[in-house]
């Protein structure tokens, strides 16, 4: 039988505690032996490793690469067009997560053509915007809905709730994308860089760490389930070091409060029965086979791709900006190597996407700048 | 996006002809989270709250056991 947390637990504070990072901190320093280069997937924990320091506070031949774990960095221009035309068109209202709106696409972001007179609310979850199509039956309500497999599962929900209701006037633009099909593109590239990899804790409370054992055992890299406060980022650090100086290459969870080895079977259940794998592009990188989630035929109603036409094509529209941000979602290129990086791109002017987004690297550095 | 939130369940409440809704706690916010991905969950457990959606159960065997381990840590670093 599971036993009960204590009255006074605090989920969060033990996590942030200074003595656990200094105690982790010093058990990595007399564990590491040569340089590491470990990728941490998710822009949450970018800007968790960026706001603490940790970068800093590691030892100096440990270096933390940052990956594509950013949704709306991902979302293609394409999409972005799409949902602009559709805000735009009378008897419309598109809905999405706050942080996509000031996005730019091939042209507007949504904010801009908000600005034009579009259609545009910003929702805190999928529910929000079916509640808007509840209250709106005249109004044909899209959902944006973005986001990995941490997200997804409150789309299908919805979705679900929308089919038993029978509310006809809610559909999804669908710009869904998983975790493990953008890792093996990045590992089975030739001049990737990665030692180790943290994989993100919250997508894997849905997949759980199961879907990674091919994937480690394939590249012969550990991955290891890491969370997001620094207590728990150093607890993933150690285990990737540990297994990276022993030679070794599993899966750990270092984060098994909360993510456990299946996931969540239920909200996985709810992926498969509403979407299915697709080839999608992800900004900046190009398509990567397999490694979206669209609605599946049988539920092409609620499919604002089918059940709408298009002005604006899906295909792949050259970012004409200089942004970088392929090379900054890949690992390749730290945010300050972009020219434009704090001169014409910053929050208040973003020319790119992760400069956008409360996961974007470009963001992080730029919120939590260095003084060298 | 991925931010999710963890927080313990104080209340759970039905909404007419919709899924399970919970009260979640956090740390003295209070809001409401859908349960329909968390069928088992009881009043008093800690929940993790992403999006509107509750995605995963805090285990206490777990967080308890990464507690102790902390504890001998620092414990262990203390020492001269
Ligand atoms: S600093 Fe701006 S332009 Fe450069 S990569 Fe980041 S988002 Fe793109």
């Amino acid at each position: 039988m599971n036993s009960r947390l204590p009255a006074g637990y605090n989920p969060v504070r033990p996590f942030r505690d200074p003595a656990a990072v200094k105690a982790l901190l010093q058990r990595i320093e007399s564990a590491v032996t040569r340089p590491w280069s470990i990728m941490e997937i998710c822009g949450g924990q970018t800007h968790a490793i960026r706001r603490y320091g940790l970068d800093e506070l590691l030892p100096d031949s440990i270096e933390l690469i940052h990956g594509p774990g950013c949704p709306v960095c991902v979302t293609p221009a394409a999409k972005i067009d799409r949902a602009v035309e559709l805000s735009l068109r009378p008897g419309f209202l598109l809905c999405t997560y706050g942080d996509m709106i000031r996005v730019p696409g091939s042209g507007d972001s949504l904010a801009t053509a908000k600005a034009r007179g579009g259609n545009l609310q910003s929702v805190y979850s999928a529910l929000d915007a079916l509640q808007l199509a509840r209250e709106q039956p005249d109004r044909e309500i899209v959902f944006f809905a973005i986001g990995f497999e941490t997200t997804s599962p409150g789309h299908a929900q919805a979705l679900q709730v929308a089919i038993d209701e029978e509310i006809t006037n809610f559909s999804m633009l669908c710009s869904q994308v998983t975790v493990p099909a953008a890792l093996t593109m990045l590992l089975g590239d030739d001049s990737h860089r990665i030692d180790g990899v943290l994989a993100a804790g919250h997508v894997c409370t849905i997949t759980g760490s199961n879907e990674y054992h091919a994937i480690a055992e394939r590249f012969r890299v550990p991955v290891v389930v890491t969370g997001f406060e620094p207590v728990d980022l150093l607890l993933g650090i150690a285990d990737c070091i540990d297994q990276l100086e022993a030679g070794s290459y599993r899966v750990g969870n270092s984060y098994t409060r909360i993510a456990k080895d299946d996931g969540n079977p239920v909200a996985r259940a709810a992926l498969v029965r509403m979407f299915e794998p697709v080839d999608m592009e992800w900004r900046g990188i190009g398509v990567i086979p397999g490694s979206g989630l669209g609605l599946r035929e049988e539920f092409a109603a609620y499919d604002a791709e089918r059940k709408f036409q298009f002005e604006s094509r899906i295909g792949s529209h050259d970012d004409q900006s200089g942004c970088i941000s392929g090379q900054v979602l890949r690992g390749l290129a730290t945010p300050e190597r972009c020219p434009n990086f704090g001169q014409s791109c910053t929050p208040a002017t973003p020319l790119g996407a992760p400069m956008v987004s409360a996961e974007g690297a470009c963001a992080a550095y730029y919120q939590y700048a260095r003084f060298e | 996006m991925c931010l999710a939130v963890p927080g313990k369940l104080i209340e759970i409440i039905s909404a007419p002809g919709a899924s399970r809704l919970g009260r979640v706690d956090f740390d003295g916010i209070i809001k409401t989270a859908d349960l329909s991905l968390l069928p088992d969950v009881h009043v008093g457990d800690y929940l993790v709250v992403h999006a509107g959606f509750a995605i995963a159960e805090i285990s206490a065997d777990e967080a308890l056991a990464t507690l102790a381990l902390l504890a001998e840590l620092a414990e262990f670093g203390e020492e001269p």
